[in-house]
This record gives structure tokens, C-alpha cells and sequence, in this order.
């Protein structure tokens, strides 16, 4: 684990930027309208009639929902890849291309295919994020010295233990480094889709109140977006911690 | 040589086919080793020492030519009886260096309650005992290939196979693990097949010596050598070990 002192740089750096927000807003005059204070923006949260849990959840749920879809979908398929050579040789370029199509140019027909809702949007966080992981995971499945494989098959090793003994612990860094890309983009394929079509969530709130140019609910609502990444990434630290870098796995 | 060795090797030969061509990756490999013996086998790069390995493992099956291994007094399990050392020591990096030493008894099926213990015997005869919670990249490269060859050992077979097992260690190092390989090697009553590019290594170990050249690759000589035993460091300053030294030098052209 990091030293106190480097988590202690890392929370006067939060603060420090907080500071500075507020700073800005004192000093100038800039209009509430435009940039509200972080006090303000705090506030805001104790406006009932905003629904703020409701907002919360639902996103919370397209968010975990899309990218827990995601690292099961990609997994799985990085492991056919890597078991059916023949599968791989044709879907992985196809996957490719389909990676190629811009997943929030898709998100309105994806609204017309399953309309709208916490399905739809975590279907987009879904497309959007489980690419990084096939291809890291992958990556990390084939990426096995050969000698190390002609060691256990001097020895009739099959492929099961292959993979179980060798293959897929070897795989976990990898793993978790598309993880890791993946869930800054789940995020961004949830609140997108709520700004499509969507009647509840943080994304559909933001644009609500847009309209209104009630600024410090929109800041506060991207401090909870923000706040429910975090918790996503956080916890995909934890499992890496877990499984990783406690012991001494580093790629 | 007695007439039943433990491996015979005959006019083997092995073939590559890459696109349409052809390419001999090593030829005229004929070679007796009895059972308990330490053979060397040097040559430079590419010169088709680590395809010798790889038949014997059955990694590769052998074109022409015959290979045998077994007699006996000495039967020999294919899949069984083959331990293997290489240059890198391969250690996975998420078990502990005991963990990773029961790797090949696992893979086997083997009794684990024994296993574990025969591991800790091992460890303990490669002297590194203390290491055996530890995780790989704790422990230094001639550590780590201490713990590879525990593993080599661990479900016992008849037969170790050692890929250039100290070419990355640096050269006291390296010296050290030579006389360390010799007790292991005595203490074990092991069939030891030694691959190098050292011709001093080579002859130091071996009670003989392969000698392979490359384009075309194949096995150009043997010798056997007869040093003083017990073999210390002093045996390499001796007449007889650079007599033998000098030969080899001259067979790959090197003098």
C-alpha cells in the first residue's frame, strides 16, 4: 500500500481544488448562473422536490448493471477467443469494426430497439465499456512464455489445467487494467443514454434543469455522477488489490 | 558405454516445415546415456541443443533416426518421468515458491500430503528453506532457479532435462550453481541432460560431453571426460580440463 503521506498529497489536492472553485467565485463576479459555489452546489442536495435518490439509484443501477454485463460478456468471449482459435480468427476483426461505430451515434436506435429506460441506457454502458476488456483479458490469456507451457506439457498437462493453473491467474493484471478503462466509460455510456431518451436518472435531471439554468442542481448532479464512478472504481481497486497486487503480481 | 543405456539417441533428425520449405533443424544426434549420468550437450545458438530437449520430452516427435529412453532396470513413464529446468525459471508469480514447486506434482495427480512433504525435503536440499512462503520476485535469480529445479524434482522422475539453466545468472553466481547442480545431481541420482553454450561449464559437469555445431546443426563429437572426483573449482585449473576445453574450442572453431 501507498504511504500516508501520499494519501495525504492526494486529499490536499481534492481540497485544494475545491478551495480554488470557491476562491474563483468569491473574487470574481461571475454570476451564481453560471458558476455557482461549491456551497451552493452542496445545498442543493437538501432540495427535496429534486428526487435526488430516485436520480441516484437509477443511474447507480445503469452504471453497475452495464459494466458488471460488460466484464462477464467480455471474459467469456475472451476465453472462447482463446480456446476456438477458429472463433477468434473471425469475430475478433469484426469485433474490430463493430468497435469502430461510434456506441453513442448507435444510442438512438438503440432507444427505437428497446426503448427507453434503465435497460436501454445499461445496454449503452454495456457497449461501450466491454470492448477494453475482451481485448486486455484477451491479451493476457495468450500472453504465456511458451517454455513455461512446454514445461507443464512435458508433463501430458491439458489444456484445463492449462488454463486454470497457468492461463487465467497469469490473465488477472490485464484483466483488471481494462477494467479499469472500462469503468470511466460505463459512466459516460449510462448519462448518455439518459440524455437520449429517458425519464428518470442523473442525465435526464441534468437536462431538465438546463432548461430551468438552475446551475448548481446540474453541478451537484455531476458531483453524484462523479461520486458513483469513483464508487465504481474504487471498488474495482479493492478486487484488484485483492487478487493482484496483494500478492506481489504485477505485469 | 554398457550395452543398455538409459537413453539411446541414433541418427535422429528433425525436420521443420515453414510455408512450402523444408529445414533440418538438427541431425546426426546419436548419443548413449547411462542412468545416474550428467551429460553436457554445448554448442552455440542454433545449432538444434534445445530441439534435442524437446524430443526427448516429446514436445517435438523425431523425423528419422531412433530414440529411446528406459531400459530395464530403469523403466521410463513417458509424462511422467520428465523434469525440466530452463533459463528463465518460470515461476508463476501469484503462488509461493512451495506452491509453485508442487506445480508438476498437481498437474500429476500425485498424493499431496507426500508431495508437500518431498517439496520441503527438496527445498531444504536446493537451500531454500526460509524462501518457502516467500513469492517469487522476492527472492534473487539464483534463488529462483533453485526453486525451478526443486520443481523439476518434485514428482520425482527419472529424468531432468536442463535448458541453459544458469545462462542468465551472473558468473559467480553461476560458478556457485555449478557446484550446487553436482551435490543436487549426486544427492538425487538423477539422469541429467545439460544443455549450455559454456564449454567450461560443459566440461566442468558433464561425464561427458556433446559437442554440436551449427548450418547444417548437428552433433559433430563427444568426449568423455575423466577429472578428478569429487569435482571442486580446482578441477578447472588441472592440464587434463584444459585439454578438453581446447579441443572443444577447436571443433566449433574457435581457436
Amino acid at each position: 500500500m501507498k504511504s500516508l503521506r501520499a494519501y495525504g498529497y492526494a486529499v490536499a489536492a481534492h481540497i485544494g481544488f475545491v478551495a480554488i472553485w470557491q476562491m474563483a467565485v468569491m473574487v470574481s463576479d461571475i454570476p451564481a448562473y453560471i458558476l455557482p459555489s461549491p456551497w451552493a452546489t452542496l445545498m442543493e442536495i437538501g432540495e427535496s422536490s429534486y428526487n435526488w435518490s430516485t436520480h441516484f439509484w437509477v443511474t447507480t443501477v445503469e452504471i453497475f448493471g452495464g459494466y458488471a454485463l460488460a466484464v462477464i460478456v467480455g471474459v467469456a468471449l475472451a476465453v472462447l477467443f482463446v480456446w476456438i482459435p477458429a472463433v477468434n480468427a473471425a469475430l475478433m476483426p469484426l469485433l474490430v469494426t463493430l468497435n469502430m461505430v461510434p456506441k453513442v451515434a448507435m444510442a438512438p436506435l438503440f432507444i427505437i430497439w428497446f426503448s427507453y429506460g434503465i435497460v436501454p441506457n445499461m445496454i449503452i454502458a454495456f457497449a461501450i465499456c466491454f470492448f477494453p476488456i475482451v481485448l486486455t483479458t484477451y491479451r493476457g490469456l495468450i500472453e504465456v512464455e511458451p517454455d513455461l507451457i512446454n514445461l507443464v506439457r512435458a508433463i501430458k498437462a491439458n489444456r484445463w489445467q492449462i488454463f486454470v493453473k497457468i492461463q487465467l491467474p497469469g490473465s488477472l493484471p490485464y484483466l483488471f487494467s481494462g477494467m479499469k478503462v472500462a469503468a470511466v466509460l460505463a459512466v459516460a455510456g449510462a448519462i448518455v443514454g439518459e440524455f437520449i431518451a429517458s425519464d428518470r436518472g442523473l442525465g435526464y435531471f441534468l437536462l431538465v434543469q438546463q432548461n430551468a439554468l438552475n446551475t448548481s442542481a446540474m453541478m451537484m448532479a455531476l458531483v453524484l455522477i462523479t461520486f458513483i464512478g469513483v464508487a465504481l472504481y474504487g471498488l474495482v481497486l479493492l478486487l484488484e488489490y485483492v487478487f493482484v497486487t496483494r500478492k506481489g503480481i504485477e505485469t | 558405454m554398457s550395452a543398455d543405456p538409459f537413453i539411446r539417441l541414433d541418427s535422429v533428425r528433425k525436420v521443420f516445415r515453414v510455408g512450402g520449405a523444408e529445414f533440418v533443424a538438427v541431425q546426426d544426434v546419436t548419443l548413449d546415456v547411462r542412468e545416474g549420468e550428467l551429460v553436457s550437450i554445448v554448442g552455440p545458438s542454433g545449432c538444434g541443443k534445445s530441439t534435442v530437449l524437446s524430443i526427448l520430452a516429446e514436445l517435438y516427435t523425431a523425423d528419422g533416426g531412433t530414440v529411446r529412453i528406459g531400459n530395464d532396470a530403469a523403466p521410463f513413464t513417458p509424462g511422467r518421468d520428465i523434469g525440466m529446468v530452463f533459463q528463465k525459471a518460470l515461476l508463476l508469480k501469484w503462488r509461493t515458491i512451495i506452491d509453485n514447486v508442487l506445480l508438476p506434482a498437481e498437474i500429476l495427480g500425485l498424493p499431496m500430503r507426500e508431495s508437500r512433504e518431498r517439496a520441503g525435503h527438496l527445498l531444504e536440499m536446493v537451500g531454500i528453506t526460509k524462501f518457502a512462503d516467500a513469492y517469487p520476485q522476492q527472492l534473487s535469480g539464483g534463488m529462483q532457479q533453485r526453486a525451478s529445479i526443486a520443481r523439476a524434482l518434485v514428482h520425482d522422475p527419472r529424468l531432468i532435462l536442463m535448458d541453459e539453466p544458469f545462462g542468465a545468472l551472473d558468473a559467480l553466481t553461476r560458478e556457485r550453481m555449478n557446484l550446487e547442480l553436482l551435490r543436487i545431481w549426486k544427492e538425487s541420482r538423477k539422469t541429467i541432460l545439460f544443455v549450455t553454450h559454456g564449454i567450461q561449464e560443459a566440461v566442468f559437469l558433464g561425464s561427458q560431453v556433446a559437442v554440436m555445431t551449427p548450418s547444417p546443426a548437428r552433433m559433430a563429437a563427444h568426449f568423455d571426460i575423466e577429472l578428478p572426483e569429487p569435482r571442486t573449482l580446482d578441477v578447472k585449473t588441472t592440464d587434463s580440463f584444459g585439454e578438453y576445453t581446447r579441443q572443444i574450442y577447436h571443433l566449433l572453431g574457435m581457436d
